[in-house]
């Protein structure tokens, strides 16, 4: 605790405010993302003319393709950010971290904000959506009723827990003022609805049954996708803040003793993941389909292999006060975690025989389209708004 | 302004406390929710495979009786060729074939039918998936119905649904779930589902689930190669024919599947041949998938301490740094 009290106390002196980054709006990047995202626009818009059918290879063996996989289960994971580091400094009061908790808050405001808006291109029936929101039309028992109501929800907390940046970048004192009285509570629910969720997007396949290879299906299924959540939530953070620094040629080291503590928890909480799945495996009898599930096995232990090396990575303590090393175990976690996420609800989902889903080409561009259209928000936020942290004003006070 | 040392500690070991209380109290026990039986005056079918002669009146019977399109898989526009349940057709027949196909629900050299649709769970995955009760089983007559005006199209019952039935219209911008709903416009005029009325042998027939239950158990007495009276349409519908009893697979499938369905089926195949899934358990997922949320979220219970930790916890922390944001 001491040494916590020091850095805290430190920290209050030296940290950077946030402050908008500037520069020009029209790059080459942003020019390519932007006609990335054009094609996307697209094919959005015939999918909403024709049907999911002219667009998407899903089909009523596969019913979920990679517009829920990817857009909302994995894509709200990437989105974990804001939630980890609002728990570690808002709820465990670490206050350390809180220069890494903006960045992390606007990456995930465009994740689950965009992860919201393709659910309503996935959405058959999507003028409908709003019966999520009306009482008249709940479903309690539904799992999917509570995932949808949360991030729901969620992506409106984040925008009210973001408005302070907006007061700033406009004057707005005494608003600022008044809306932090406010905060705690909806910081408290910021944390506690991506923990609702996530953990129910675990859930989601506990009523496919049988459904669902042995590998994957347990009850467990909700401690599993939290932990998976948390996980990426502390990569993405290592991972942003490497990219804002080489994108926006930044200087890390300020922030670097902080990336190596959220290594070390990152460490903690992948081990625990691991822990957790094999113990399930065994207590269930289902350890020996590791090795007799055929390609169901190879992909199980592909996953395994990926959780495996950012632990190793992690665990030396020199590895994690160097960037390059703490990016590589963020990236691999990232990896390991989406294709988790990717097995449980796809390779380990089996309807029968005759059935067998692979995206189709303009499927694929509807998601990196809004992936585009992500980064593109991002880029412009944070010249925009004060996100960053300053680099030179209060360097090396 | 800064914080001093003890102020900091304070602040730190409240939220630390706070967090540690939630998770202790979080998982309040809720007393786990068994499977839902089948409703006291349920209907349903029984489907005998071995009555069936693979006429496929039923599906044109239940094309029509629905307003169902056409589903031409052959590409020559003129007949209703589905090869399986689809978002135009609720029902199918498909057949078993092994080796010289001579012998009728015999496995070695034999076939056998097998009437595809919905199997009317008595605690169905698809209405417990359902986010806003477009799928329901309210009904005294425990139908699985679908109402399009509240669905949103997600298709979590297609894919939750372990038998495969709910089927999702991917070729229209207005697309709705296709699925058998025993033809309750016609029960609710006093008729009966269109492929138990067009039937010509009763391998489809209607009735009570108790009557059902009856006329299974006498069936599986028969002895085989027995002269026996099969009814059409309805239990006790008085219309009959004679037939030879055949040699019955002991497995009803759908009494005790997923906690049992209001349609079930005999055969003189196994089920596992007939493409039926045989590895289901007599737990129903819902019951399981339920039992599971309902320890978590149960009256919003547990949501509401941790919240209520939550703030705390975020109160306290933001009265050491309020000059920061």
């Amino acid at each position: 605790m001491g040494t916590h009290s020091k850095i805290a106390a430190a920290d209050t002196h030296g940290h950077h405010k946030p402050a908008p980054l500037g520069g020009p709006l029209i790059t080459p990047v942003t020019t390519i993302l932007a006609i990335v995202a054009m094609i996307g626009v697209y094919f959005i818009l015939k999918r909403f003319v024709f049907g999911l059918g002219s667009v998407a290879n899903m089909n009523n063996g596969y019913p979920w393709g990679i517009w829920v996989v990817w857009d909302v289960v994995i894509a709200t994971g990437f989105a974990c950010g804001g939630y980890v580091m609002a728990l570690v400094t808002y709820i465990l009061n670490k206050g350390e971290y809180h220069p890494l908790v903006r960045p992390a808050l606007t990456a995930s405001l465009f994740g689950y904000s965009l992860g919201g808006a393709s659910v309503i291109i996935d959405l058959g029936r999507w003028w409908n959506f709003w019966h999520i929101l009306s009482p008249a039309y709940f479903h309690p028992d539904s799992v999917m009723f509570e995932v949808a109501m949360c991030i729901s929800i969620y992506i409106m907390v984040m925008w009210i827990e973001f408005t302070p940046a907006f007061f700033e970048k406009w004057g707005m004192k005494d608003a600022k003022r008044k809306l932090n009285k406010a905060m705690p509570f909806f910081i408290g629910l910021g944390v506690l609805l991506p923990t609702m969720h996530q953990s129910s997007l675990g859930s989601l396949l506990v009523v496919y049954g049988y459904q669902i290879h042995a590998l994957w299906q347990t009850v467990l299924l909700p401690l599993l996708f939290l932990l998976s959540a948390v996980g990426f939530g502390f990569s993405i953070v290592i991972f942003e803040a490497t990219w804002a620094s080489a994108g926006f040629k930044r200087d890390i080291s300020p922030e670097l003793p902080i990336l190596a503590k959220v290594g070390k928890i990152l460490m903690g909480v992948i081990a625990a993941f691991l822990i957790l799945r094999f113990g399930d495996l065994i207590v269930r009898g289902a350890i020996a389909e590791v090795f007799t599930s055929g390609a169901k096995s190879v992909m199980f232990l592909i996953e395994t292999a990926l959780f495996v090396t950012p632990v190793v990575i992690l665990s030396k303590p020199e590895n994690r006060k160097r960037l390059s090393k703490l990016f590589v175990a963020a990236f691999t976690m990232m990896f390991a975690g989406a294709l988790y996420r990717i097995d449980a609800f796809l390779v380990a989902y089996d309807t029968g025989p005759g059935w067998n889903y692979f995206p189709s080409v303009p499927e694929v561009m509807v998601t990196v389209g809004i992936i585009a259209i992500e980064i593109l928000a991002y880029i412009v936020f944070v010249r925009f708004f004060p996100v960053l942290p300053a680099q030179s004003t209060a360097h090396g006070r | 302004m800064t914080i001093n040392r003890r102020d900091f500690l304070r602040g730190a070991a409240g939220g630390t406390a706070a967090v540690a209380a939630c998770a202790t109290l979080a998982p309040t026990p809720a007393e786990a929710r068994g499977n839902l039986p089948v409703p006291e005056n349920a209907v349903g079918l029984l489907y005998d495979s071995t009555l069936c002669i693979g006429c496929k009146a039923c599906m044109s019977g239940c094309k029509e009786a629905n307003g169902l399109p056409l589903e031409d898989t052959v590409g020559e526009g003129l007949w209703d060729t589905p090869l399986e349940l689809s978002g135009k057709t609720y029902t199918v027949i498909k057949v078993y074939q092994h080796g010289t196909m001579e012998h009728k629900d015999q496995a070695e050299n034999g076939f056998a039918h097998l009437k595809r649709q919905c199997l009317h769970c008595a605690d169905p995955s698809c209405v417990s998936a359902c986010p806003v009760n477009a799928m329901t089983k309210d009904g005294p007559l425990g139908i699985v119905e679908y109402d399009k005006d509240a669905c949103i199209g997600c298709r979590y019952c297609v894919a939750a649904c372990p038998f495969g039935v709910p089927q999702f219209q991917y070729d229209t911008a207005t697309p709705e779930i296709a699925k058998c709903q025993l033809c309750k416009h016609l029960i609710a005029e006093g008729k009966i589902p269109a492929c138990a009325q067009v039937c010509p042998t009763g391998a489809t027939l209607f009735g009570t689930y108790k009557a059902l239950d009856e006329e299974i158990a006498r069936r599986k007495a028969m002895k085989p190669g027995e002269m026996h009276a099969f009814p059409r349409r309805t239990v006790d519908s008085g219309d009959v024919h004679e037939k030879a009893a055949p040699r019955y697979v002991d497995h009803v499938y759908g009494q005790k599947e997923v906690g049992g369905t209001q349609v079930r089926y005999l055969s003189g195949v196994a089920f596992d041949k007939l493409g039926l899934p045989t590895e289901l358990p007599e737990r129903s997922y819902s019951s399981v998938s339920e039992t599971l949320q309902h320890t978590l979220y149960g009256y919003l219970a547990a949501p509401a301490v941790v919240l209520g930790g939550l703030v705390y916890a975020a109160y306290r922390g933001s009265q050491g740094h309020d000059d920061e944001e």
